[in-house]
């Protein structure tokens, strides 16, 4: 099985035999991934009760939680990585969800899906509506991202934070580009990050 | 009334005195069972099912009192979720229940029922006569305990107090301790019972009458926390019983009246009005963190078992935050755990209901 391009590029950079906590861990597709292919000891959590069920049923241990409020229920350093994969921008809070996997993981993987990329920013300018792209497929009055992000928003959050950025990665279509013009090239991006 | 000798039931008599957390110590204890599929060569594929309060070792074979199917037949036998063509299920009847392990209403050492003599009995008395079972069978560790409600307790007591007993703790609507508001339901049932005349201070065992129907009132009292509003409200509404208008009377005008009064009798039929009071006092003094220096997380800090906590949506006598509560801790201990909100309508009887995502948990879980 083949993971998405931005879980990829995370099981490669997880350190093996690490201790792994995934927020938002849908089915387990990358905690399968990390514990037969990396030796990590992987956790999940994730809010739907099925997906919770299948991880379960495929022997990974997740709990069913709200990573806005449940994880506070984990101790500071518990992990140490915290991976959020396309969940910030469907939290209620995602500068104080950051600061939440900073505190439970000592290095954490955020990847999202870049609100400035061209395309976006193409069908906002001619269409004037909010895009359905391939990355963000619902309308805006269903879709559970309520907290659109673009690579620069993103950067400039961190850097009011303080937090270290260790390695980031930006892909197009599932392939990797650079980084320095990410924020209207990139559909989606990748950080590696550290307190 | 139920009492040891009717019983055609597996039954090991435990060696050593069981010691107890009052201090006294249970000599001559006898542990009734019920065992499901075949124990492997190398022992490592049994399970160990801890059953509820009102349940006994009849899990999934025919109850010799009642007739009925086992309490969770339609979980355990060949090709069901706890598969015993693949595993060897044990089920034992608690230390102080009345299937035929010691109880009150066992002869005590003079010979006569002990009655209110029997001692205090906890969680962790009723897990260490357990786990004298698995020594006497010769089962270093199980490949599972799985328990539901009182027997959820009996599985985290026996994760934390056994820790290397069991390689899976599967705690289904279950919680590390009793509310005040779980007290406060035990105490009415417990009243209830003693204050049948026929309860005479326990020793009701020679008199041919037991507190029948205090104990009824207690299970009726009960069976309501087991149960949802939206479930009663689905099952019987305002509908009358067996009549088109309200008799202006105090019959079972009320379809759910009578439904509880059926309860009420039916359990008072089968069950020791003694092990009923004993068996709520064991529950009533759960405390897991209390036994372990008031940190819950500090219960588990041995802990080398993989746990999976379900807790169902309608269940508000051990809600879903009890079993967060369990989860918190586990993750505290680092100890590898899952935890999932079903969402049934039965309240927390829903575990021995039909639920087809629980299945699914229990199987996978176990896999």
């Amino acid at each position: 099985m083949s993971l998405r391009a931005d879980l990829a590029v995370i099981a490669a950079n997880v350190r093996a035999g690490s201790r792994v906590l995934d927020v938002g861990c849908g089915e387990g597709e990358l905690m399968d991934v990390l514990q037969a292919e990396r030796g990590c000891d992987a956790r999940g959590m994730e809010i739907d009760p099925e997906a919770v069920e299948r991880c379960v049923g495929r022997g990974l241990s997740v709990v069913q939680g709200d990573a806005d409020r449940d994880l506070a229920d984990y101790p500071d350093d518990a992990f140490d990585y915290a991976i959020l994969s396309q969940t910030l921008q469907t939290a209620a809070r995602p500068d104080q969800l950051l600061e939440e996997l900073l505190r439970i993981g000592r290095r954490a993987f955020v990847s999202f899906p870049n609100f400035a990329y061209w395309r976006m920013r193409f069908s906002l300018l001619t269409q004037g509506r909010m895009p359905v792209t391939r990355h963000l497929p619902v309308s805006w009055y269903e879709t559970q991202n309520i907290h659109h992000v673009t690579v620069q928003d993103f950067r400039e959050l961190l850097r009011a934070k303080g937090v270290t950025v260790e390695r980031s990665w930006f892909f197009t279509r599932e392939r990797e580009i650079g980084g320095t013009s990410a924020n209207w090239r990139a559909e989606h991006a990748v950080f590696q990050l550290s307190r | 009334m139920a009492s040891a000798n009717t019983l055609d039931a597996r039954s090991l008599k435990l060696r050593d005195p069981l010691p107890l957390d009052s201090g006294q110590r249970l000599e001559s204890v006898r542990v009734a069972y019920e065992t499901y599929g075949d124990l492997a060569a190398d022992k490592a594929n049994a399970i160990l099912i801890f059953h509820a309060l009102s349940g006994d070792q009849h899990v999934a074979s025919v109850h010799p009192i009642t007739g009925k199917p086992g309490w969770w037949d339609r979980m355990v036998g060949p090709g069901k979720p706890i598969d015993t063509s693949r595993y060897h299920v044990i089920c034992a009847n608690v230390v102080g229940g009345c299937m035929g392990t010691t109880g009150p209403a066992s002869d005590g050492p003079d010979g006569k029922p002990w009655g209110m003599r029997f001692p205090v009995i906890t969680i962790r008395d009723m897990v260490r006569a357990q786990v004298a079972l698995l020594d006497a069978l010769g089962i270093a560790k199980l490949h599972a305990v799985v328990g539901g409600s009182m027997g959820g307790m009996l599985a985290l007591s026996l994760a934390a107090n056994f820790p290397d007993r069991a390689k899976r703790v599967l705690a289904i609507a279950t919680t590390a301790r009793h509310s005040a508001q779980n007290i406060a339901f035990h105490e009415v049932g417990r009243q209830a019972v003693m204050a049948d005349p026929n309860w005479r201070e326990g020793d009701y065992y020679s008199s041919g009458k037991g507190p029948e129907k205090g104990l009824a009132v207690a299970r009726m009292a009960a069976h309501i926390t087991y149960l949802s509003e939206a479930g009663l409200t689905d099952k019987f509404g305002r509908r009358l019983q067996n009549r088109a208008a309200k008799s202006f009377g105090f019959d079972a005008d009320f379809q759910v009246e009578s439904y509880l009064r059926h309860q009420g009798i039916a359990f008072s039929d089968r069950f020791d009005a003694n092990a009923y009071l004993y068996i709520t006092r064991a529950m009533d003094y759960f405390d897991l963190a209390e036994e372990h220096g008031g940190r819950l997380a500090d219960a588990f800090a041995g802990a080398s078992s993989r746990f999976c906590l379900v807790s169902f949506d309608t269940d508000w006598l051990y809600p879903t935050a009890e079993s967060r509560h369990v989860v918190h801790a586990l993750n505290a201990a680092a100890a590898p755990v899952s935890f999932v909100e079903l969402s049934a309508p039965y309240g927390h009887d829903s575990f021995l209901l039909e639920c087809p995502p629980l299945d699914r948990v229990i199987k996978g879980f176990l896999e």
